[in-house]
Parts: C-alpha cells; sequence; structure tokens
C-alpha cells in the first residue's frame, strides 16, 4: 500500500488503541488541532477525548502524569511537540521515568512510551532544530529508538508499549512526508538491531533517523564513481542495544563513516 | 473508625491511642535514626521529620489501604505507616532486605504492596507522578485516592503549578498536602514567596483547600477525612495546608543559621506528641501504665528493626547493573510489577 511515514505513524497509534484499553494519547494539541505535524489528525474523532488527550503547555506536567500513569498501569503513549520542548520535562524523564525501577529496587517499572520531533533541515531556527537523542541515549534506564523507514514508524510503536521500560522515540521533522509502500500486513518489529538498508563491499556507511535518505543517496552517488557503498541504520541509539551487524559489516568492508543530522560532519570511525 | 474532632473535646480514647502510638513510632524511628547515623552506622542524607508527625499520622488515618501515598524525602514517618520499621531500617542501612534492596535509602523508600511510591528527592518531583497516579485510577474508573505529600518550598517550583492545574482541570482524584513548616532549607517562606497564604494559591486553581494546625493531630484528621471523602466521591483534587514545623535540623549538616533557638523553643510548646498526651491526660485516658507500655512497646520495635535491619546482607556485586533496565528474558522473575 501506498503511504507516508506520518501515515504509517497514525496507523502504529491507531493500532495500538485499538488493540489495548490501557493505552491513550496524550500531549499539547494532540486532539483538536491534530497534532503538532497531523500525526494524530482524525484520533480524536475516533477515540475520543479520553483517549486523545490535549494538555496544557506543562511539558514537566504532563511528561510526569504519563510516568503515573503507567506506574498506575495504564500504557501512555506522550507526545511531545519537539525535542526542543522535552528539555522542560527533563527532570521527570530523567530523575524519574529512568529512575523509579533502580530506586525502587526493581519495584517500579515505567511502561511509558514518549514520542517527539527530532532534528534540523526545515528552517524552524536554532530553537526548533536539535537532535538530542544522542544526548538522551546516555541516560541509563531509557531506551531510544529513531524510526527512519515507513516500516519502523508503523512498527516500532507497539513493540515499545510492549517494553517494561520507558521508551523515546525521535521522529525526524524532514521524514514525516516520506512516501513509499509499505506491506499491507506491516506490523510491529524488533527494536533491538541495526538494519543494512543497502548492502555493499566497498565501504560501511552507518547513520539513522532523518539522515537515512540522504546517506542512501549519497550511496547511489557512490556506486556511480564505482564505491559499493553498505548503509546501515542504526534503527536505535544507545546502550541497551546489540549491534551485532555494524562489525560484521566493517569486516567485509574494511572502512566505517559514521553521519547524523546534527552533526557537523560525517567522521571516519576507522 | 469512630468519626473526631478538633481537639476541643475528648475523642474516643483507643482512637487518641492509636494515633498517640503512630506518632510516637515515627518520632521514636527518627531518633534511633539520627543515633545511628550519628554512630556512622547508616550514611548518605537524612532528613528527620521530627516535629510534624501530627501531619502523616493525621493524613494517612482516613486512607484506605489502596490509596496511593507519594512523598518526599523526609518520608520516612509517612513510610512507616505502611512500612516496618525493620524494612525502613534496612534500606538506610543500605542491605538487600530493605524495602528497596538498599537502592534507595533514606530518600527513597518505595514499597509496591503498599502502594508507596516514594520517596522523591527533587523537589516537587513528586506532584506530576501523583497526578498521573491518579489519572490512571479515573480513567480505570477506580475509586481510590492519592495522596501527595510536599514542603511549602515546592510551591515556588513549576512543577507545582503544572500539576495543580493539571488536576483542577481533569478533576483528578488527588489530595495535595502541603507541609508547611516554614523553612526550605535556610530559606523562610517570606523570603520566598510573594504570596505566602498556600491554600489561597491552591484556590486559585479552583481546588477546594484548607490552611489547618499541623501540630493538633485530630485536627489534621478530621480535615483529612473531609477532603479523602470529598476526593473519593469524584469531588476532584483537593487542598490541605498543614501547618507545621520541623524541630531538628534541614538534614544532618545543616548548622542552623537561619533561625533563632527561641522560635524553634517557642515550636516545641507545641510538640503534637504532647499536645495529644496533655490532652488524653487530662481527659483521663492515659493512665500512667498505659503510657509506659506504649512506650516500652514501640522501643521494642524499633530496637527490633535495628537488629533485623544489622543482621541484613549486601547486595551481591554482581547484581549491581540489576534494575536499570527490566529483566527482559521471558518469565523472569522482577521484584515487582507496575499494576493497577
Ligand atoms: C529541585 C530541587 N532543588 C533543590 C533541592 C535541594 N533541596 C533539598 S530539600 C530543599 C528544601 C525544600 O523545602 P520544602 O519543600 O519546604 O521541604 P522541607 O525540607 O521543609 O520538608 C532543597 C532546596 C532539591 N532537592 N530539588
Ligand atoms: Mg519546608
Amino acid at each position: 500500500m501506498k503511504t507516508t511515514y506520518r501515515e504509517a505513524l497514525r496507523a502504529a497509534l491507531r493500532d495500538a488503541l485499538e488493540r489495548d484499553g490501557r493505552v491513550f494519547l496524550m500531549g499539547e494539541d494532540v486532539g483538536r488541532y491534530g497534532g503538532g505535524f497531523a500525526v494524530s489528525l482524525g484520533l480524536l474523532e475516533e477515540f475520543g477525548p479520553e483517549r486523545i488527550r490535549d494538555t496544557p503547555l506543562s511539558e514537566s506536567g504532563f511528561v510526569g502524569a504519563g510516568i503515573g500513569a503507567a506506574l498506575g498501569g495504564m500504557r501512555p503513549v506522550v507526545e511531545i511537540m519537539t525535542v526542543n520542548f522535552s528539555l522542560l520535562a527533563l527532570d521527570q524523564i530523567v530523575n524519574n521515568a529512568a529512575t523509579l525501577l533502580h530506586m525502587s529496587g526493581g519495584q517500579f517499572n515505567v511502561p511509558l512510551v514518549i514520542r517527539m520531533t527530532t532534528g534540523a533541515g526545515r528552517q524552524l531556527g536554532a530553537q526548533h532544530s536539535h537532535s538530542l537523542e544522542g544526548w538522551y541515549a546516555h541516560i541509563p534506564g531509557l531506551r531510544i529508538l529513531t524510526p527512519a523507514t515507513l516500516a519502523d514508524a508503523r512498527g516500532m510503536l507497539w513493540t515499545a508499549l510492549e517494553d517494561p521500560d520507558p521508551v523515546l522515540i525521535f521522529e525526524h521533522g524532514s521524514l514525516y512526508n516520506v512516501a513509499g509502500e509499505l506491506a499491507d500486513d506491516a506490523g510491529p518489529v524488533d527494536i533491538g538491531t541495526a538494519a543494512i538498508r543497502r548492502p555493499g563491499t566497498g565501504v560501511t556507511l552507518i547513520t539513522y533517523g532523518g539522515t537515512l535518505p540522504a546517506v542512501l543517496e549519497a550511496a547511489d552517488q557512490l556506486a556511480g564513481e564505482g564505491i559499493d557503498a553498505e548503509v546501515i541504520d542504526l534503527r536505535t541509539c544507545g546502550r541497551s542495544t546489540t549491534q551485532p551487524s555494524l562489525a560484521a559489516s566493517a569486516g567485509r568492508t574494511g572502512q566505517w563513516w559514521w553521519t547524523r543530522a546534527g552533526a557537523a560532519a560525517a567522521s571516519r570511525l576507522r | 473508625m469512630t468519626a473526631v474532632r478538633a481537639s476541643q473535646g475528648p475523642a474516643d480514647a483507643d482512637h487518641a491511642s492509636h494515633l498517640l502510638r503512630q506518632m510516637l513510632r515515627i518520632r521514636r524511628l527518627e531518633e534511633k535514626c539520627v543515633e545511628l547515623y550519628s554512630a556512622a552506622r547508616i550514611r548518605g542524607f537524612l532528613h528527620v521529620y521530627i516535629g510534624e508527625e501530627a501531619v502523616a499520622a493525621g493524613v494517612l488515618e482516613p486512607l484506605a489501604a489502596e490509596d496511593c501515598v507519594v512523598a518526599t524525602y523526609r518520608e520516612h514517618g509517612h513510610a512507616l505507616l505502611r512500612v516496618s520499621a525493620g524494612a525502613i531500617l534496612a534500606e538506610m542501612y543500605g542491605r538487600l532486605e530493605g524495602c528497596c534492596r538498599g537502592r534507595g535509602g533514606s530518600m527513597h523508600l518505595f514499597d509496591a504492596a503498599t502502594r508507596f511510591y516514594g520517596g522523591n528527592a527533587i523537589v516537587a518531583g513528586g506532584l506530576p507522578l501523583a497526578v498521573g497516579l491518579a489519572l490512571a485510577d479515573k480513567m480505570s474508573g477506580r475509586h481510590r485516592v492519592t495522596a501527595c505529600f510536599f514542603g511549602e518550598g515546592a510551591v515556588a517550583e513549576g512543577e507545582f503549578h503544572e500539576s495543580l492545574n493539571l488536576a483542577a482541570l481533569w478533576q483528578l482524584p488527588v489530595l495535595f498536602c502541603c507541609e508547611n513548616n516554614l523553612y526550605a532549607m535556610g530559606t523562610a517562606l517570606a523570603r520566598s514567596e510573594s504570596q505566602t497564604d498556600i491554600a489561597l494559591k491552591a484556590a486559585g486553581y479552583e481546588i477546594p483547600a484548607w490552611a489547618v494546625d499541623g501540630m493538633d493531630v485530630f485536627a489534621v484528621e478530621e480535615a483529612a477525612r473531609r477532603a479523602v471523602d470529598a476526593v473519593r466521591s469524584g469531588g476532584g483534587p483537593h487542598f490541605l495546608e498543614l501547618r507545621t514545623y520541623r524541630f531538628r535540623a534541614h538534614s544532618m549538616f545543616d548548622p542552623e543559621l537561619y533561625r533563632e533557638k527561641a522560635e524553634v523553643a517557642r515550636w516545641m510548646e507545641r510538640d503534637p506528641i504532647r499536645l495529644l498526651k496533655d490532652s488524653m491526660d487530662a481527659a483521663g485516658q492515659l493512665p500512667a501504665e498505659t503510657w509506659e507500655t506504649l512506650q516500652a512497646d514501640v522501643d521494642a520495635e524499633m530496637a527490633a528493626g535495628v537488629e533485623f535491619a544489622e543482621a541484613g546482607t549486601l547486595e551481591p556485586v554482581e547484581e549491581l547493573t540489576r534494575f536499570v533496565y527490566s529483566d527482559r528474558t521471558p518469565g523472569a522473575d522482577q521484584a515487582g510489577r507496575a499494576a493497577g
């Protein structure tokens, strides 16, 4: 089926809301407005204001409420309009969501999903363009997902909701309009490993999220110059992930380059 | 449970002695903590509640077992009304037998079994959590109350305002309990707030709010019962400003440069335990031997708690990274699970 990244995210939300009565979406303008980036457009009409819950401009308040609701047995999906605004909720994300399981000696896990837009490249100015997923990946207790493809946009949410610990999903703003084919039966995907998006033998290009389309384009250009590039999409950032495909790929190609939106340039790793 | 009026008249003797016991348990536990701290048996931060016992004892009394409690780093007293002295002391000793396997310590007491949600050491950090617990209850159609304790220092934080607004907007079953002991570390209320009437601030969010004499356990209990009943029956959030005073230093590192000894002495004349004991004496409700027995019982409970903690074991080093993430192996035995 023909779809877009935005529609795939919406299909994932709809699927989760239909599957599990404990799931609800909460955030600024997710309801009446239809979502700051129109991801939740139409869901209010389908699921009602209890489950598509507009919040005041209180990032710390509603992220904390999401944590409390998760402790209370719900499966909240909290939308923060952009990663920049998540900084106002850092206390709740770091001191509570990421830390409660440890502090309580394993008694209180926090099955919370937080979605937010990340990334630059849309001429939105400095305060709406940061890519802070790398930062968040440094916090023990959090899982960081960066869906770059339609299948991941469609499939990562349910897997994240089934995770017993807090999961942050970073949706790159430049991906929302990306269109393409998605299998009719597309569903939950594994969130533990990197994926080879283009096999090659000459060089390994590692990236994630919004930079994937550009890197795939670069690989095509390199092919024109006789260099066969392998492109790896990390899919997740940080320590809670195993990345066996990276070492294997580097073993095959002999050199790695790493790039992401927000980094000044690509860096050669080996 | 007997309905209890404010302290003008004698209350039911059994109930009064129950409250006296609860407050005395908290007092003796913390006196023990200070002693153990001074002897370097326990380490880290230690914030005692001595002087404020009527607040925890009075508010927790009308709560049902399934009601949630969210508290601060000054939470030994609230915890003791739900968790055993042994489990609390073992936690302070950093022992596996502690209520958080020694991971939490004095400021992070948690107990899933009795719905005790901490133990939050970020000023005002517990308020949004309480709002969320109440949201889950409301969305699930459960008639529970979440009691959320915080100091008057939290009132200056954004999370206080965000939480009151959300709770009022969504009519959530939260009982906000502001423990106004007049100081946030060394900062007196009047030096940090343009408006020092805290109940008035809550009323600004359309939340029914009362200021209560936090040294009078009956007054606290009565106000709490009224508020808990209203919250449970769908009346939305309620707010109590409990006017109290901490008799000891903020923590074990505080030289108390910011207040006069005479001020402390004045407040100690309204020691909540002594107030209740005096009123029971006056009403002939507390024969000398009853008082002796009560003290001996409580002392024995704390001594047993210390013994339990001392005999505790340390978590093996191999388990150090456990509980950073949940154990994902299928069928893994998590110590506890988030539950409805
Ligand atoms: C957000 C935050 N800022 C500062 C501190 C350091 N601190 C710990 S307790 C405290 C005073 C809090 O006073 P209050 O809320 O009145 O509670 P009390 O200690 O009087 O019970 C401060 C400033 C902290 N723990 N959290
Ligand atoms: Mg205070």
